[in-house]
């Protein structure tokens, strides 16, 4: 094989189970701020999953710096690639700056931070109301760009499995990838 | 080009799905923003504050917890252990600036902090039931009292076509006019209204409401007209109090039966339920609010430690919402001075 087509499976079972989670919880948190029955439900599903995610997100660094990811077709223009590694910069960076600046802004905010029971997590920043009400705008801002982000990975994602059917799509698909010439040979012409 | 069709397809119902559950397809949908806008229309809008109980003074002190709860609730704050409380005397209503007065409805904070950082707050006020059953029922309740324009009142007819469509309301009124309210903060009983569950070691739950009972002797409120003409009577003088002395409350817990209703906060739980003196109150500090102090604390009810739970209470889960909101507002908010003044003893926290 010259060379690597498809991501780890570990890397994939990471993709894809962050995925579910990270669409989950941009539901959720638009879902939240405009309920009132439901609010304290959804609340108490935000915050452990946001930790869970930041969790999640970091052994998914270390995980992509020690599996690279297979290379891009030759034929793909420059601007692509540099969209591409772009919108996955951004996409690491979101899924970090979210669940730190929910926790850092609960601390300003001097609330507990509860995740179940009686398992809760320190504050990281003292209390002071005006931290607290720039950190919650920040974390709206930073949720809708990484919902535009989304959109915008979700939107070349099919572009890539429906219309270039360049194998890209297959990189990270959650099945095994069809080993064949296939796609390969699709690839290089 | 239908498999490019197809995509946006996909695309735009994702953006749309995420629009509908935020809200923004249905604006005429009850959400927390919305709740605070119409507190912001029916007081005006007073940067820095409280939408609902802008009006306070912050207070400090500790509880006593002394086990008879234990068999109820696993949280430690009801075993024999010393907990520092900050809190907040209050008076209902958005307006910061409100003169005391008769028929004012008094609430007090407070949050417990237990040594292993979890935390314990509520909100209570001193009637003996609320008003409304539901999130949607305070709404419009707010709404019928919002003042016309012309008159600068009420609108009597409103109020009058709000207790027609609402007979839970005018029947609470009926039970908080039977009682008197006492003649200060330092002698009212204050309610938490909603029902609660406690959940002790075993795991099992209990329904429960409670109520702050007063060690200070009652007196009740002098009738309209006779109070003293001061704005902020009942402020100074539970201020006075304080730094003459310890104020103390018994925390009792009334313990509910499975027929007595957890979700009307409405209706009166019958008067022979077992009551449970679960320890004392002590209020030993008085301060203006001030940056970091109780000022910056939201008393969301559901702020609750392992061993104390929410009940299927309707009025729960809004009140948190709209208590978020509007801390988030006003935290971003030049703030004002209180019209509560604290003079400089060296008290408050």
């Amino acid at each position: 094989m010259a060379r690597q087509r498809q991501f780890t499976v570990l890397s994939r079972v990471l993709h894809w189970t962050m995925a579910v989670l990270v669409v989950a919880m941009l539901l959720i948190g638009v879902g939240m701020v405009a309920s009132l029955g439901n609010y304290h439900l959804l609340v108490s599903i935000h915050k452990p999953l946001g930790i869970l995610i930041l969790i999640l997100v970091a052994i998914r660094l270390v995980n992509r710096l020690l599996n690279p990811a297979p290379p891009l077709p030759d034929h793909m223009p420059a601007w692509q690639r540099l969209a591409a590694k772009g919108s996955h910069v951004a996409l690491y960076l979101l899924m970090f700056a979210l669940p730190l600046v929910g926790w850092a802004m609960l601390s300003a905010a001097d609330y507990p931070i509860v995740l179940y029971g009686s398992l809760h997590l320190p504050a990281i920043l003292p209390h002071d109301a005006m931290l607290y009400a720039g950190l919650r705008k920040t974390h709206t801002v930073l949720a809708f760009l990484l919902f535009a982000t989304f959109i915008a990975h979700l939107g070349a994602a099919l572009l890539h499995a429906l219309i270039h059917r360049d194998g890209v799509f297959d990189s990270m698909a959650p099945w095994k990838a069809r080993t064949t010439d296939a796609v390969t040979e699709r690839v290089r012409n | 080009m239908l498999r490019l069709s197809a995509i946006g397809v996909v695309i735009l119902a994702v953006i749309g799905c995420f629009a509908y559950v935020g809200g923004w397809l249905t604006p005429g949908r009850l959400t927390p923003a919305r709740f605070v806008d119409k507190f912001e229309q029916v007081f005006g809008l007073h940067p820095g504050f409280r939408r609902n109980h802008a009006k306070g003074v912050c207070i400090a002190g500790y509880f006593d917890g002394n086990g008879r709860a234990v068999r109820l609730s696993r949280t430690d704050i009801f075993n024999a252990v010393h907990v520092p409380v900050i809190g907040r005397f209050s008076l209902a209503g958005g307006d910061p600036y409100a003169a005391d007065g008769p028929g004012a409805v008094r609430g007090m904070g407070l949050s417990f902090s237990l040594p292993d950082g979890e935390e314990w707050r509520t909100a209570m006020v001193d009637l003996p039931v609320f008003t409304v059953r539901t999130a949607q029922g305070f709404y419009e309740q707010l709404a019928a009292s919002q003042p016309d324009p012309a008159t600068g009142q009420p609108d009597p007819a409103r109020l009058k076509a709000f207790l027609a469509a609402h007979p839970e309301t005018a029947r609470a009124m009926g039970i908080i006019k039977s009682q008197p309210f006492s003649s200060g903060f330092a002698n009212a009983t204050f309610n938490s209204l909603d029902a609660f569950r406690f959940v002790n070691a075993a795991g099992m739950p209990t329904p429960v409401r409670w109520s702050m009972v007063p060690v200070q002797p009652f007196q009740p409120e002098p009738a309209a007209g006779a109070q003293p003409q001061d704005k902020n009577y009942l402020f100074d003088a539970v201020i006075t109090a304080i730094e003459r002395g310890p104020l103390q409350w018994h925390l009792i817990v009334t313990v509910g039966q499975p027929s007595d209703p957890t979700n009307d906060a409405t209706i009166p739980w019958p008067a022979n339920r077992e009551r449970i003196d679960a320890g004392t109150l002590t209020i030993n500090h008085v301060g203006g609010e001030a940056p970091g102090n109780c000022r910056d604390i939201n008393f969301d009810p559901l702020v609750l430690p392992s061993g104390i739970a929410r009940s299927d209470d309707p009025l729960l889960s809004p009140r948190s919402a709209v208590y978020s909101r509007s801390f988030t507002r006003r935290a971003g908010e030049q703030k004002q001075p209180s019209a509560v003044r604290v003079p400089d003893t060296g008290g408050g926290s």
